[in-house]
């Protein structure tokens, strides 16, 4: 069977009041970006307060999936269309469709809308007298109006009526571009691209920041983190990833504070140039992939120390999630197998054997200020020097 | 910015020459050798004149060159295919400490069917002692395999002399030599060593990617590994690489040539980065001396400095070399030949290789030498604490 018409249905937003059409606007624009590089012919449209996808063309399995990734999306309801409105071409479409899509002998009810309201039946007129013709037509069929297996949607509108059954869900969440902008550190790691995706699925719109040091980080740890960019990007649309050469800087922490403070020091100027570039490109928050007491700088003293340097909220999707939890959500969304890819970023080069785990606020400021007379110039220049990387999503 | 390639052991340029010709092959001469038509019968004229070429540069019958996709695929035939040939002789193979792991891996393979691999150990030089081949050479040893050149070290194994203990102790006995860092910087005649089974990489000698070969001397027992409709006279079924074969043929005719005065000329260059290298500080050299390196290689371990944070402070100034064993794959893992030699263990993440071709000058070398010296002490400030 091939569809030519989507009902594409839509949880959330349903409930935003007066901000509803910012919503659905964006979701419709989140699903022509999703549509775009596939081949066909797509049409997306807004009527009557449902989203609609007109389809021809197209490879059915390639477009599921594609609205599978778009956040905003409940479910995607494939429709049959009948062009001629009269009673019996429903009935011979409706049997016809549910002998192909049902299994047999299973229970089913029938919900009818018009939105045309000259049509000679009103809707649970409708209902009932498809409900017959299917008891009729299609073989063990039974009618169950509380608990059915299958509802058949029948929609008369302007032009036609469209009947629908499946429901296949979509990935839920908000439309990408409907809660703002935020900056996502992001490591060549299993963990900052499964928070990334996270705060996607809330409608926000991802910049991307990663922090390469060479020669300690190798080209092929910078590419790794691209492809892991790409990846998050087909659920969040492009990403522009800002990477930072944070050579400099780090072998001044080295040779300037404790070993043990090292790490925390380090994550530290991270935030500050994150929020920094953050600012300049309009972000409203941080994102990481931080969870409490995942590695020393992850308890929560850590996470307080480096959370103090920044003003901006800084979202931490993941931080109460075990390690499994992150790995299986990175599986799904096919981050997992870059992310475990053997090349070391700039966290693991210069690991103090020992890292403190309960740092103190004072005693870390106090190591900061060695920095003091480079650290601003320093700052400055990995700022102005990064180079933004344009991150398409991954086909 | 000037690119100094210094990974020839891992792969070389295709010579220009050589892909020209290739292309040609491709698109001009693309007929299957199978074929009975005009076209298959150039195409199979082509594969012919590579044989005929590479015979005379190994002073053996064409009939005895096989071509593989390469040296990990000659090594696996060799090996399985002498093992399930001679499984009612013995079941007994033996292979250096120090292969490469197209032959390491695939002799493991085997131990899951009930075969018995033992590892012939070797000195701090890399290089294994006949000595220690005699006392495990017993009659049920079916297989016998010694690289020719240690990729990672250069060092050259005594394969004539062990090849000769092989056929006196255990005649049941194949004995095989990788000499994918060896062919295009050594004339070798297999017949006239004792070689029964050799391997050979084309990329190794400035030839395609993709395409090798295995010398298999007339009358040994080796089954094929790869079926299907027979070709290579059912020893290796697939259509025929052509324009591989023929590429490959011809990067051998031009290594071979003048072949004397390259090798003097790379060997003089390896020599020169070996005096620059022991000049530095905390720098030592694994490659053997004279006659028991290759020409080409030279491993050298700097304390203190992790290899892949050197390699990539080289690449910044443009030159390109290898972190210990990196030229099987791109994961870091330690080096099984310089632990076979001993080398202590915080050496083994601090080991590069270096390797020449003879497109090599004197200003690569002493570039190289320079961009060390400007960049050791910056990089031996900042070791893991």
């Amino acid at each position: 069977m091939v569809y030519e018409e989507f009902l594409i249905k839509y949880a959330e937003i349903g409930i935003k009041g007066k901000n509803r059409y910012v919503f659905e606007d964006a979701l419709v624009r989140q699903i022509r970006q999703a549509v775009k590089p596939l081949p066909g012919e797509f049409t997306v449209f807004k009527t009557n307060g449902r989203i609609y996808l007109k389809a021809s063309g197209y490879d059915y399995e390639d477009l599921i999936e594609a609205l599978q990734r778009v956040f905003g999306i409940a479910y995607i309801c494939p429709m049959v269309r009948v062009d001629d409105p009269a009673f019996e071409n429903i009935a011979d479409a409706a049997s016809a469709y549910l002998k192909e899509v049902v299994p047999e002998g299973c229970t089913f009810k029938v919900e009818a809308r018009r939105s045309v309201k000259s049509y000679p039946m009103h809707s649970m007129e409708l209902a009932a007298a498809l409900g017959e013709v299917i008891l009729q037509r299609v073989p063990g069929m039974r009618v169950d109006v509380h608990h059915p297996v299958v509802t058949l949607h029948v929609e008369v509108r302007e032009g036609g009526v469209s009947l629908y059954a499946k429901e296949i869900p979509g990935p839920g969440g908000m439309p990408v571009g409907s809660n703002g902008k935020s900056m996502l550190l992001l490591s060549g790691g299993i963990d900052s691209p499964v928070a990334g995706y996270m705060i996607a699925k809330r409608g926000v719109k991802i910049d991307a920041v990663y922090f390469h040091a060479p020669p300690y980080t190798s080209e092929r740890a910078k590419q790794k983190v691209v492809d892991l960019a790409c990846q998050v990007a087909r659920y969040a649309g492009p990403i522009p990833l800002s990477v930072v050469n944070f050579t400099d800087i780090q072998l001044a922490i080295y040779e300037k504070c404790p070993h043990d403070q090292l790490t925390i020091i380090m994550r530290r100027m991270m935030m500050r140039i994150a929020e920094r570039i953050a600012e300049n490109s309009g972000c409203l928050g941080l994102i990481t992939g931080e969870s409490i007491g995942q590695v020393a700088s992850q308890t929560i003293p850590s996470l307080t120390a480096t959370n103090e340097v920044c003003a901006m909220p800084v979202f931490r999707p993941l931080i109460g999630f075990d390690k499994n939890e992150i790995i299986d959500v990175a599986q799904k969304i096919g981050t997992f197998e870059t992310s475990i890819q053997p090349y070391e970023d700039c966290c693991t080069i210069f690991v103090a054997k020992h890292p403190v785990t309960k740092p103190n606020l004072k005693s870390i400021r106090k190591s900061e200020t060695h920095l003091d007379d480079v650290i601003e110039e320093m700052l400055d220049k990995a700022v102005e020097t990064a180079e933004v990387i344009w991150c398409e999503p991954a086909p | 910015m000037r690119e100094i390639y210094l990974d020839n052991a891992a792969t070389t340029r295709t010579d220009p020459e050589v892909a020209a010709f290739i292309e040609r092959l491709s698109t001009e001469e693309y007929g299957n050798t199978s074929s009975l038509h005009l076209k298959g019968v150039e195409a199979e004229k082509r594969v012919r004149e590579a044989s005929r070429i590479l015979a005379d540069i190994l002073k053996c019958s064409p009939q005895e060159i096989l071509y593989t996709s390469g040296g990990t695929e000659s090594d696996n035939l060799a090996i399985i295919g002498t093992a399930l040939a001679k499984r009612r002789t013995g079941n007994r193979i033996i292979i250096s400490a120090v292969e490469h792991a197209a032959v390491a891996r695939t002799a493991d393979f085997l131990t899951e069917f009930g075969f018995d691999v033992v590892r012939l150990p070797v000195g701090p030089d890399g290089i294994v002692r006949p000595e220690s081949l005699q006392e495990v050479l017993t009659p049920d040893v079916i297989l016998v395999s010694c690289m020719y050149v240690n990729s990672e070290t250069g060092a050259v194994q005594p394969v004539a002399e062990l090849a000769k203990l092989t056929h006196e102790m255990a005649p049941q006995a194949s004995f095989h030599v990788d000499a994918v860092q060896a062919f295009g910087k050594y004339r070798i005649a297999p017949g006239r060593l004792g070689i029964d089974l050799m391997s050979v990489s084309s990329h190794k000698f400035h030839g395609p990617k993709g395409v090798g070969f295995l010398y298999i001397k007339k009358g040994t027992k080796i089954r094929p590994v790869i079926y299907g409709g027979g070709h290579q006279s059912g020893m290796r079924s697939g259509t025929e690489n052509v324009p591989g074969a023929a590429g490959m043929a011809m990067a051998a005719k031009i290594a071979y040539d003048g072949l004397e005065e390259k090798m003097a000329k790379i060997t003089a260059l390896r020599e020169r980065l070996r005096e620059g290298l022991l000049e530095l500080p905390d720098v030592t050299v694994n490659t053997p001396e004279g006659e028991f390196a290759a020409p080409h290689v030279l491993s050298a371990t700097f304390a203190g400095v992790r290899a892949e944070v050197l390699l990539h402070a080289l690449e910044a100034d443009g030159i390109c070399i290898s972190a210990g064993s990196a030229c099987s794959s791109n994961k870091p893992s330690p080096s099984a030949t310089l632990i076979a030699m001993g080398v202590p263990e915080e050496a083994l993440s601090s080991t590069v290789r270096f390797s020449f071709c003879k497109e090599n000058t004197e200003e690569d070398v002493d570039e190289t030498l320079a961009s060390l010296k400007r960049q050791l002490p910056m990089l031996r400030r900042f070791v893991r604490k």
